[in-house]
């Protein structure tokens, strides 16, 4: 699967972004890693670019959720990407726990999943659940049902 | 024990260190506030200067931050960081997320009104205590406006260290920002004023990134400022893996200072508190402070900017800042000075490396800021782990068995690698990981005595 990775457009951290594409290409996936402080537009010209199976957005400066929500409203809202999975995680607010109604906030906008910080087995879960549904989808059988 | 056991009670007001006045400034004139001058008068009275990493997005809690940083039993100078949507020119944002009461992660300088700015000063902001304005910016110009505008004159970056690490802007568009950043704060600040700049170019990616290559980088952006109308600054290196190699970093920035800046400029050293991952225990997150004010002190730095012991956990309140802060003079004062008179002239491993990148980007011409936009070009500067599309991105480091950074592949730079028997297997996630966590983890699970750096 090609994966894109990106962080936010105010978010300047680029060792999460390192070690998140080493993850990604260990789960034997190409990883096109966008680097840090993306602008929605970059990263919507990039998705139209690239036709990724999954966008994962990565950030640990505290301007996570909103920055966050930006960035999926802008890809739910452009033609042709409205499908694309898109996950977020990180530290996404400035306090240390994650803040359920911002998270909620980010799923009601379009994202599929949102992660703790550091929660790595959920990320590699979601990716091979989602591998399997893409290799479900691919079957003739199911095609034509 | 911790050195925060021996640290004066937080809060308790202290006589605020006083520079003699400049010559020049008769009986009775009121000093001129000038953060280079405090720093080199406190360094000629053998005090380390300690500042906080500090900033709200609240002026009346960014004041109270800077009133505590001010009363602290420390030498301290003040510090306003800015938060990143003005640090990557999104003041839109900035000001909408004020009025939807979203809190920002610092102080929004060009989105509050200058006069806004200046009430939060007031009282404050003296030549018993300089404040700095951090940033991050590679585009510079409005921060630069705005803290002129508020009375300031001191603040930090550099056309490299604030472009490669933080984002996309080209490096070309980041060198011409900070050239027009340093000669717009050298007019909005005339004379007998003396406006300061700091180079970032001492930490880069924070961590992994050895020692010769921060050295060279904080050098030639020191020069950089010079040539384009500062006349004091600091140079930086941030605290890695190794005391030892660590106060070769020091030592070799500050004689390389002498060998290659215009002399009628004032400079200091800074030294950052570890700037990779923070060990996440409480006696882990104290010793590795307390090693960093003992490597100030040791090797020469005038300045240090500490690190708190929520660092791995949250932004830090102004209560942990000013426990930092004390913390670090407290060890400061208690760490004699080793006089080797030798250990700053000796060719270490460090200067040797440092000296290679200077003279390989000083021979590509005269003018500092092209020759470092063509360095990058051709590989001869390649930050390891930097994914910015101006760096070649061919360099790897590894922290060896002895604790020092050292260069696994150096790419097109003028320094070798180091040779391992039978090579080195590729980088893994695993591996990363252990990397950048190295430090935290050897602190977090040391006996609480151990580890003095």
């Amino acid at each position: 699967m090609k994966i894109l990775l990106t962080g936010t457009a105010s978010d300047s951290h680029t060792w999460n972004l390192v070690y998140l594409q080493l993850f990604l290409e260990e789960l034997e996936h190409r990883v096109v890693n966008l680097g840090p402080c993306v602008p929605d537009d970059l990263l919507a010209a990039a998705c139209r670019r690239h036709g990724p199976g999954l966008v994962v957005i990565s950030s640990v400066n505290g301007h996570g959720y909103r920055d966050g929500l930006s960035a999926v409203r802008r890809l739910r809202g452009e033609p042709g990407l409205g499908a694309v999975p898109v996950v977020i995680g990180g530290k996404l607010g400035v306090a240390g726990a994650q803040d359920p109604e911002r998270a909620a906030l980010l799923r009601a906008a379009g994202c599929d999943a949102v992660f703790d910080d550091g929660d790595v087995t959920a990320l590699r879960d979601f990716v091979t659940a989602l591998e399997a549904l893409d290799v479900f989808d691919a079957l003739p059988d199911r095609a034509t049902a | 024990m911790t050195g925060t056991v021996l640290a004066p009670a937080a809060g308790r007001p202290a006589a605020r260190f006083r520079p003699a006045a400049a010559p020049g400034t008769g009986a009775g004139a009121a000093p001129v506030p000038s953060f280079g001058a405090f720093v080199a008068a406190a360094a000629a009275s053998g005090r380390l200067v300690v500042q906080p990493r500090m900033g709200f997005c609240d002026p009346a809690l960014m004041r109270t931050g800077l009133e505590r940083t001010k009363a602290a039993a420390a030498t301290t100078v003040g510090t306003l960081t800015i938060d990143s949507y003005t640090r990557v020119g999104d003041e839109a944002a900035a000001r909408a997320s004020l009025a939807e009461g979203v809190p920002l992660n610092g102080y929004p300088i060009a989105t509050h009104p200058a006069a806004r700015t200046r009430r939060l000063l007031d009282g404050l902001l003296d030549d018993t205590f300089p404040v700095q304005v951090r940033h991050g910016s590679s585009r510079p110009e409005s921060i630069i406006r705005s803290l002129a505008a508020a009375g300031l004159d001191a603040t930090e970056g550099g056309p490299v260290s604030y472009c490669l690490p933080y984002g996309r802007t080209p490096l070309r568009e980041s060198v011409d920002n900070w050239a027009r950043g340093c000669e717009l704060l050298a007019a909005l600040v005339p004379a007998p004023r003396v406006p300061h700049l700091e180079s970032f170019g001492g930490c880069m990616l924070g961590q992994l990134c050895p020692p010769g290559l921060l050295v060279a980088i904080s050098l030639l952006e020191g020069l950089f400022f010079a040539q384009h109308g500062i006349r004091s600054v600091s140079l930086s290196y941030a605290q890695q893996t190794d005391p030892a190699q660590d106060e070769e970093a020091v030592r070799a920035l500050r004689r390389l200072a002498a060998e290659f800046l215009p002399p009628e400029v004032d400079r200091h050293v800074v030294l950052y508190t570890y700037m990779g991952v923070y060990p996440r225990t409480e006696h882990g997150a104290a010793s590795l402070l307390e090693a960093s004010a003992r490597l100030a002190v040791r090797a020469g730095a005038h300045r240090l900017i500490v690190k708190t012991a929520a660092e791995a956990h949250r932004i830090p309140t102004v209560d942990e800042n000013v426990r930092a802060l004390e913390t670090a003079a407290s060890i400061a004062v208690l760490t004699e000075r080793h006089g080797m008179p030798d250990a700053d002239t000796a060719d270490s491993e460090v200067y040797a490396e440092a000296r290679a990148f200077v003279e390989a980007v000083l021979d590509l011409g005269a003018d500092v800021g092209r020759a470092l936009r063509t360095a990058f070009a051709r590989g001869y500067l390649d930050v390891p782990f930097c994914l910015h599309p101006d760096n070649a991105g061919r360099s790897r480091s590894f922290v060896d068995r002895g604790g020092r950074l050292r260069w696994s592949d150096a790419g097109a730079m003028p320094v070798a690698p180091s040779l391992v028997a039978g090579g080195r297997a590729a980088l893994t996630s695993d591996g990363l990981l252990a990397a950048v966590h190295g430090l935290a983890a050897r602190y977090d699970t040391a006996a609480e005595p151990a580890l003095t750096g």
